[in-house]
């Protein structure tokens, strides 16, 4: 029993604050516990919690990815272009996107494997392509005018008493639930999780390292693509200075969502409920009117300092006395 | 641990790169190497990029001596955009110079022991240590500035960003100043050897009675402090302070020029010297892009392929199959680094 409440400790805590938070709201604004401020704290974080699940997965199996705020802009110039200047349909263009993003993704995994490099400055290289590449196809923001645009952001799920699930939030939805499955009940789940608590144990084990490495930042790649196809429809332009910072706001949800940096454990349903939290932040902050937008960021380093203290605690105890703390 | 090529040999390929990128830019702009003496203060494109590179290799210098310990620091932006704001505001409200400096240097010191007793004494990650004064830091300038631009005219601060002190540009002369004293604390003194100690194996460092939290924290604390001059220089510069632009993405810039310069991101090895040279090549990329009609677009694609060169020729993979010099052993047969896991922390 100890050892089930110590594995989801950090979870608990987590979707206990968003809990806590919300009936803060609640209590202080008569109109915030409503289903359309759920809905629409779902749509506005879809693009983020999109891009916040394949970040989890790069950070269990150790890693890190810098490039998917890039990514993301890329992706949006990428439609824009093809849709406004190429005149394609948005379905092949959506597809292309798709590939080339995950192709992207892949590729960095590649080189991360083979020549043995730090992620970290391997996807700041990948930040500094993907941003680029965009200004080279565009540096205009390019509004998208096709009538499937229109029609897409029109579609909705209805439910009877009231909540409105728009295309975007029914992706993220559906993009986590896939993603709880992978990580849980599939064996590249199980390697990613072998990988990231330990490499050379895993290798010994016979987890395909090479493959599994490629396949992790590939995954990330093409949900930041998604997480871009979502952002384009949400702000219906394509701009190469799109979603700026976005690596870290993810990085923040995935660390508030209990998962540890060193990687190897973790969950994605924690990133999930992390993205809500800044969502409901930055709601919060919308709501009084009075608070200026700076304070969402501090209430995130605050918050992102909380957790990590917690972590920290937490693994203290685990180890006992006289154990190291983990160490990166 | 990494072995190299011992004497001036290791620091070849920085100083050809340098060579290479201002040839091309010579043969592009037959008037680079021009310097004109003009109101007291030397002109040309060459003092300009040395002028602009000066932020960046300020925020080198700091981020080399915390990359040597295997850290990072991101927040050098953040920090640069408090000093800044601090700086701009306190000018705006009648402050004399001594004490807007000291304040800026204070908060740049303040920032920096909060980074390194986060890594030294919480053990906290130093990237995710750093994250959260890189996501907050902004949030406090822009606390202090009350989201405003805030604007100054004050000829004494703006002295620091386009004045001269004998002929030369006074960023110039500040990173100097600011690279002859941290090369001197570490090289003149045991502190070097230290750094590079924990770098390698902080345990073993700690063993060998080296006072690892203090080397962490002085090392954050000297990062800090050159932020914050990198933030004075570009708020004087401006002659104002942007809360949500200033120093943003440099961080990047730093660690950048740092790995050109050569030091391993893996700790244990540093080049002040060369970083420095790192931040030239950067800023002299950077021009030559203007000056020869490009698109300033391609900028960042040239970076990340600069970017990628140097860190595959630093590939402990890529090295084994290059000839080697005689007697040296190829990295790779070196025991690669392992990240430490936290074993029995493990659930």
């Amino acid at each position: 029993m100890t050892g089930a409440l110590q594995r989801f400790l950090p979870l608990i805590v987590t979707t206990a604050v968003l809990v806590v938070g919300f009936l803060i709201c609640a209590t202080q604004f008569p109109n915030f516990a409503s289903w359309r401020v759920v809905a629409n704290l779902l749509t506005d974080n879809a693009f983020l919690g999109i891009t916040a699940v394949g970040m989890t997965f790069v950070i269990l199996s150790g890693g890190i990815d810098l490039s998917v705020g890039a990514v993301i802009g890329f992706t949006t110039v990428l439609l824009a272009v093809l849709i406004e200047h190429g005149g394609w349909h948005p379905v092949p263009a959506f597809a292309v996107a798709l590939i080339a993003a995950g192709g992207f993704g892949a590729a960095m995994g590649g080189v991360i494997h083979v020549f043995q490099m730090p992620p970290f400055i391997v996807t700041l290289a990948g930040m500094f392509i993907a941003r680029g590449l965009g200004f080279v196809l565009t540096t205009d923001s390019v509004p998208i005018n096709h009538p499937l645009y229109g029609e897409l952001n029109d579609m909705a799920l209805r439910f009877d008493f009231g909540l409105k699930l728009s295309l975007p939030a029914l992706l993220m939805l559906g993009v986590v639930v896939a993603a709880v499955v992978l990580a849980h009940w599939t064996r590249f789940g199980a390697n990613l999780y072998a990988l990231g608590g330990n490499r050379q144990s895993a290798e010994l084990m016979g987890v395909p390292v090479g493959r599994t490495t490629v396949a992790v930042y590939g995954l990330s790649g093409l949900l930041a693509g998604l997480a871009g196809i979502v952002f384009s429809l949400y702000t219906g332009a394509g701009y190469s200075l799109a979603a700026t910072g976005v690596e870290l706001d993810t990085i923040t949800a995935v660390v508030i969502g209990g998962t540890q940096l060193t990687g190897g454990y973790g969950y994605v349903v924690g990133t999930f409920v992390g993205v809500l939290i800044q969502g409901l932040i930055q709601t919060y902050i919308t709501f009084d009117g009075t608070l200026s937008s700076w304070w969402t960021k501090i209430a995130i380093g605050v918050l992102l300092f909380v957790f990590i203290l917690l972590q920290k605690g937490l693994l203290v105890v685990w180890a006992g006395r006289g154990g190291e703390p983990a160490e990166a | 641990m990494t072995l190299s090529a011992p004497g001036p040999a290791r620091n070849l390929p920085q100083y050809g790169a340098l060579f290479a990128v201002l040839l091309a830019n010579w043969l592009l702009f037959p008037d680079f190497f021009a310097i004109r003496l003009q109101d007291g203060r030397l002109f040309g494109s060459l003092i300009d990029v040395l002028n602009r590179g000066a932020p960046v290799a300020l925020l080198a210098i700091g981020m080399t001596m915390v990359i040597a310990t295997r850290g990072v620091d991101l927040s050098v932006g953040a920090v640069m955009a408090i000093s800044g704001a601090i700086a701009a505001t306190m000018t705006g409200a009648g402050w004399s110079l001594p004490a807007v400096l000291a304040a800026s240097l204070a908060a740049g010191l303040l920032c920096g022991l909060w980074n390194g007793l986060l890594v030294a004494v919480l053990r906290i990650q130093p990237i995710i240590a750093t994250l959260i004064l890189m996501v907050a830091g902004r949030g406090i300038a822009q606390l202090v500035t009350e989201g405003q631009i805030v604007t100054f005219t004050s000829p004494a601060l703006a002295f620091i960003g386009s004045g001269s002190f004998l002929t030369v540009p006074m960023p110039v002369v500040l990173t100097i100043v600011v690279l002859a004293v941290t090369a001197l604390l570490v090289r003149a003194t045991a502190l070097g050897l230290m750094i590079e100690a924990v770098g390698i194996n902080r345990l073993s460092s700690a063993g060998a009675g080296v006072n690892t939290p203090v080397v962490l924290v002085a090392v954050y604390v000297w990062c800090g402090l050159c932020a914050a001059v990198a933030g004075l220089i570009v708020t004087a510069d401006i002659r104002g302070a942007d809360a949500n632009n200033a120093g943003l993405w440099l961080e990047l810039d730093a660690i950048l020029a740092v790995v050109v310069g050569g030091t391993s991101l893996l700790g244990g090895r540093f080049g002040l010297v060369l970083s420095v040279v790192g931040a030239l090549i950067i800023q002299s990329m950077n021009t030559g892009i203007l000056l020869s009609g490009f698109k300033p677009e391609f900028n960042l694609i040239v970076k990340a392929g600069v970017l990628l060169v140097v860190l595959l020729l630093q590939s402990p993979t890529l090295t084994l199959f290059l000839p080697r010099p005689k007697g040296a052993r190829p990295i790779g047969t070196v025991k690669p680094p392992v990240a430490p896991t936290s074993g029995g922390a493990k659930p």
